[in-house]
């Protein structure tokens, strides 16, 4: 069983403060889903109304058609995986995996049995005993993804699940969520604030800040077109520089910046944002994106001076005072077996093609 | 460094002084308990006896009082447990702004003197049995019901703040989980939340029942007619004392003992279990292997001294004889009580010869016989012994204990003459459960004029 | 309003909800709040027979106060010594104990909590729970057996000399403040001794190895850190002390009363219920003003000191 999240017009709002402010969302059936937006952005609150800890202030939930206004959490289709687990610390793996069965009045020995298939499920056979202090963090996030499971919920939310853990399992545990998530095929809604996990996994995101949906779509779209400032600082590294429409054809804007003239891609959320003539605006440029302008012909070109550089590893960061620009430009290059070729203190071209380059109407930024 | 030293010293000094001055009164009330003299004393030492454990396991009005106790401890356990935690969960639903006014009257009675405590409660639930309409022997006038409220009143504050500050460390996270999984309230209630709480649910039911059982100030007032633990043993020590009481607090001291001791090897039992477990899931050790030194343990070794010098006590009392020592102290008794009231007459002769006048005066005040002066009057240096009127119970083995027993009894209890005559009614031989009484009685039921 | 409760069931769920609600609202109002008002008022009412409470005799009147304070219902020519005597000897005795037990606390509490490891230290807390536990009636029972003129304190010091015959301890009432100073004295020590046991032993180093004297780590650092507690276990044993109605009566001395005796008295003596009322109400107003007073003095909240 599987089903679809609707959030239709959803407010929410706590006193004065608007934790989730007019949030139209639709995630279909199957989809593994983030919430992606820095700490206190609302994501966590619009995931408690999902799964009905809390009512809206205004606007429904509906869950597979069905609207739940009215429903507690107990009585939702939905699962729910806490940021710190939640495990039940005085109870057995086995018994905190059954418990969701155990409510229902169960059998014990049949409690018994499902809770190992899913132990086999999550590659821990054997381990139903253990009391849950003795796992190590992998495992218990295994076990509260079985004990949620095991509720068979047709749609499974998860809180941050993955935030206690260190580097390496996070990315291990990355795959493994997805796997699992193909095997059970029912809806993931995830909430993070790590974008590489949302990247990696959803099939779509929805960007969040103050409250407010900023884009959803997938991926590669939500990195390669963002639709709001905030989305363009938000996800991965970003350089900006403010300006004015001078153009604007087929799509693309021409941009006066203190650095130059810019030509981007015109992006916008709707119809009613998109830029015009005159309009103040910001050109967004990935560091990765440029590169120094000597080797080919570039449609946008800075000049500046090297600051410095960091090795990487797998690439090179090079930070460049860039002429009229008060902020430091950063550009990464791939590690190819060469140096930069730039000494700090030369002074460069770098650039960029126009379809590389991104003009949104200017909003809030992410911070720093 | 030098005078760091005799700093340390004297710390140390000091805390065994603080130690000595904490259970030295209880050591020696305790050895009391083992002295055959009728008066509660260590010296001079008579006979090793246990014989005021018999007269304290045949005292049926102790018992009476012990069982009452007993009923009433329950009693508050069962509501003041309840209330306790319904006072715990509600703060953490409480408004923030609420919250400290919540806080400040849950908590208020902890502060209140327990003797207003009963009075208010009494006067309340008399007030409520009269807007019912009623009678002197319902719900309303019960000793047993109205000391359980009035204790629960307080003690349902001390079970709350047991209850708080385990509360502090649960995860409410878990109950959402409960919830989320498909748990009703009750179902998250009793299977998350009541499971967490057990060993404050433990600690708190037992507070509850220390507290109540030793719980004077405020049962004085409520329990009325019914006789308690605390209600006998105050009229008792108050209108005469003897070693029994002694050895009733032997029997309490022991158990508490015990019971503290037990507590602290379950403590540390399940804090060397939570190690391990923790050890395991940090790989760093394989096994479940619970390695308890429980053999110096020095609450272990405590708990095995008090044991074996119960055992010793018992076995030392059932082979010597009591009764030949008690003969012997006797003997010794009467020959020197002959030789010292030959003494006193010789002595009261010899005066009399000498300040007659003085002499004269003195008897004068002798025969005022007031309590106080009486009281004093035993201390002068010439009258350490019994006076003259009661020479003949000077024959008796126990002399001057009597004597200053009676400051005790009866007319003497009176508090110093300004206040006699607000007094007058406390006598002896009646204990105050059975004046306070009396207020219901008909001779009480006109506008009293106390002054 | 409406959003709260509907939050609140939510949360709760009906039936936790409901007995959350219902014990909460019987202790707070039917054990608490009402009672002590009851009190009050029956504190303004004369001293009418029980079948007349509640009805048209049962008249407002200042008369107990006034007793309390002039000593006579009807003339305010003299002030009633005797009990404002009593009052006054009570609360001041009451903050000399509480001075006495920090005295005597604080120096052991700092011991026990940073000086004495190990098995032992744990012992030496352990055991003072046995104290405690033991009936406040025998531990006063235990000084009346220790001062007696026959006790073991005059033995022993006339035994090696110091006196030469034996002192009246009671009547002087030496038993009864020492009586008194130990019946509460683990209510002192025990939050001192949590204050200063979560005080970072580094700090106490730190300080040390910038040169501070001993007084003075104590001063700036220790004492700081215990304030709450030492607030804590003061108003905890005054209130118990001036409250005491145990040791006074076994302990006190033939001519000196404690107030809550006079409350006693009232009570089951005299049966003058109003009066008993109007007395405890003036204790307690003493109480609840020595904690005001504390919790400003020392600038800590309620929830510091009730613990």
């Amino acid at each position: 069983m599987s089903a679809d999240v609707q959030l239709q017009d959803v407010w929410i709002r706590f006193g004065d403060f608007v934790a989730a402010r007019d949030v139209n969302i639709h995630i279909k059936d199957g989809e593994f889903f983030s919430f992606l937006g820095p700490s206190g952005c609302g994501k966590t609150t619009l995931l408690r109304a999902v799964s009905g800890f809390l009512s809206p202030s205004q606007g429904e939930v509906l869950i597979g058609g069905k609207n739940m206004s009215g429903i507690g959490p107990n009585k939702r289709p939905t699962a729910l995986i806490f940021q710190n687990l939640a495990l039940f610390p005085l109870m057995t793996v086995w018994e905190n995996i059954a418990f969701a069965l155990e409510v229902k009045g169960m059998s014990k020995a049949a409690r018994r049995k499902r809770a190992d298939e899913l132990l086999d499920l999550i590659a821990l056979p054997g381990q139903g005993d253990k009391m849950v202090n003795e796992l190590s963090g992998g495992q218990k996030q295994r076990v509260a993804i079985a004990r949620a499971l095991a509720a068979e919920p047709d749609v499974l939310l998860l809180d941050e699940p993955l935030s206690a853990l260190d580097l390496k399992l996070r990315q291990h545990m990355r795959t493994e969520l997805r796997a699992i998530q193909e095997r059970v095929g029912i809806t993931f809604i995830y909430i993070t604030h790590d974008q590489g996990e949302a990247l990696t996994m959803s099939d779509n995101v929805a960007v969040m800040s103050q409250g407010v949906i900023e884009q959803v779509a997938g991926g590669n779209q939500i990195y390669d077109s963002p639709e709001t400032a905030f989305v363009a600082s938000f996800v991965g590294e970003n350089n900006y520089f403010a300006g004015t429409v001078r153009e604007l054809n087929n799509g693309l804007a021409v941009v006066d910046t203190p650095s130059g003239v810019l030509a981007a891609r015109a992006v916008s959320r709707n119809d009613k944002e998109q830029l015009s003539v005159g309009d103040e605006a910001y050109v967004f440029i990935r560091p990765e994106s440029l590169r120094f302008s000597q080797q080919q012909e570039l449609d946008n070109v800075l000049s500046g001076v090297v600051e410095r550089q960091e090795f990487e590893g797998n690439f090179w960061q090079v930070y460049l005072r860039v002429d009229g620009s008060a902020r430091i430009v950063t550009l990464s290059m791939v590690n190819d077996g060469h140096s930069v070729g730039y000494e700090v203190g030369s002074r460069v071209q770098v650039g960029c093609g126009s379809d590389l380059a991104v003009a949104l109407p200017q909003g809030p930024m992410a911070a720093e | 460094m030098t005078s760091d030293r005799v700093r340390q010293f004297f710390v140390l000094f000091f805390v065994l002084g603080f130690f000595l001055y904490l259970f030295g009164p209880l050591i020696i009330m305790g050895l009391t308990a083992f002295n055959s003299s009728a008066f509660p004393r260590v010296t001079p030492w008579e006979c090793f006896t246990v014989e005021w454990f018999d007269v304290l396991a045949n005292d049926s009005r102790l018992l009476e009082g012990l069982k009452n106790s007993f009923l009433i401890g329950f009693g508050v356990v069962l509501f003041a447990v309840p209330l306790g935690l319904a006072g715990a969960l509600m703060l953490t639903q409480v408004k923030q702004r609420v919250r400290p006014w919540y806080y400040t009257i849950v908590i208020s009675p902890i502060l209140v003197p327990g003797v207003v405590l009963g009075i208010s409660t009494l006067l309340f639930w008399d007030r409520i049995g009269v807007m019912f309409g009623a009678s002197r022997d319902s719900i309303f006038y019960n000793g047993f019901f109205l000391t359980i409220i009035g204790q629960s009143t307080f003690i349902a504050a001390y079970t709350m703040l047991v209850f708080i500050s385990r509360l502090q460390r649960f995860d409410s996270a878990q109950e959402e989980a409960a919830l989320d999984l498909g748990a009703t309230h009750v179902q998250a209630f009793r299977k998350i939340l009541l499971p967490f709480l057990k060993p404050a649910i433990a600690s708190a039911a037992v507070l509850a029942f220390l507290a109540s059982f030793e719980n004077y100030n405020t049962t004085v007032f409520t329990s009325i007619s019914t006789s308690t633990l605390t209600t006998v043993l105050a009229s008792k020590v108050r209108y005469g004392i003897d070693p029994s009481i002694s050895a009733l607090a032997v029997v309490i001291v022991v158990l508490t003992v015990f019971g503290a001791a037990i507590h602290e090897v379950l403590k540390r039992r399940e804090q060397a279990e939570a190690e391990q477990a923790g050890m395991v899931a940090a790989g760093l050790i394989k096994e479940k292997k619970v390695q308890t030194k429980w053999f110096i343990d020095p609450a272990i070794i405590c708990i095995l001294l008090v044991f074996i010098a119960g055992l010793g006590t018992a076995f030392f009392a059932g082979t010597v004889g009591v009764g030949e020592c008690k003969v012997l102290v006797k003997e010794q008794k009467q020959a020197e009580t002959a030789k010292r009231i030959q003494a006193l007459q010789e002595r009261t002769a010899a005066k009399k010869a000498a300040a007659a006048e003085e002499a004269e005066t003195q008897k004068q005040e002798k025969a005022n016989r007031t309590g106080t002066e009486n009281f004093n009057s035993i201390f002068d240096g010439d009258n350490l012994l019994p006076q003259a009127s009661e020479s003949d119970s000077a024959t008796q083995p126990r002399t001057g204990t009597e004597n200053f027993n009676g400051i005790f009894n009866g007319g003497n209890l009176q508090p110093g003459s300004e206040v006699e005559n607000n007094e007058k009614s406390e006598d002896g031989a009646r204990t105050g459960t059975e004046n306070f009484n009396g207020i219901f009685s008909s001779g009480n039921l006109s506008p009293s004029t106390t002054e | 309003m409406f959003q709260f409760w509907s939050d609140y069931f939510r949360k709760n769920g009906l039936t936790l909800g409901l007995f959350l609600l219902l014990s909460v609202a019987i202790w707070m109002l039917v054990m608490i709040v009402l009672p002590q008002l009851y009190m009050l008022d029956f504190s303004f009412r004369a001293n009418v027979p029980p079948p007349q409470w509640g009805t048209d005799s049962h008249v407002y009147t200042f008369e107990h106060y006034q007793y309390l304070i002039y000593g006579n219902v009807n003339s305010t020519d003299a002030f009633n010594y005797i009990d404002l005597g009593v009052f006054g000897r009570t609360i001041l005795a009451s903050v000399f104990v509480t001075l006495i037990d920090v005295c005597l606390c604080y120096p052991v509490a700092y011991y026990l909590a940073h000086v004495a490891k190990g098995g032992w230290g744990r012992l030496m807390v352990m055991s003072l729970i046995v104290p405690f536990w033991v009936n406040e009636l025998l531990r006063a029972f235990s000084f009346k057996v220790m001062f007696g003129a026959s006790g073991v304190v005059n033995n022993v010091l006339v035994g090696i000399g110091i006196l030469d015959q034996p002192y009246d301890f009671i009547r002087e009432n030496v038993a009864l403040y020492s009586g008194l100073c130990y019946a509460y004295i683990l209510l002192m020590i025990f939050p001192i001794y949590n204050a200063i046991e979560s005080l970072d032993k580094n700090q106490i180093e730190a300080a040390r190895d910038l040169g501070s004297p001993w007084w003075r780590i104590h001063w700036r650092i220790v004492i700081p850190h215990a304030k709450p507690g030492i607030t804590s276990g003061c108003t905890m044993v005054f209130m118990l002390t001036a409250g005491a109605l145990a040791a006074p009566q076994i302990l006190g001395g033939p001519s000196s009363l404690w107030f809550t005796q006079l409350v006693y008295k009232w009570f089951n003596n005299s049966a003058n219920w109003a009066r008993g009322s109007a007395y405890a109400l003036v204790l307690l107003i003493a109480c609840i003003v020595f904690v005001l007073l504390m919790m400003r003095i020392f600038k800590v909240r309620l929830g510091e000191i009730a613990r």
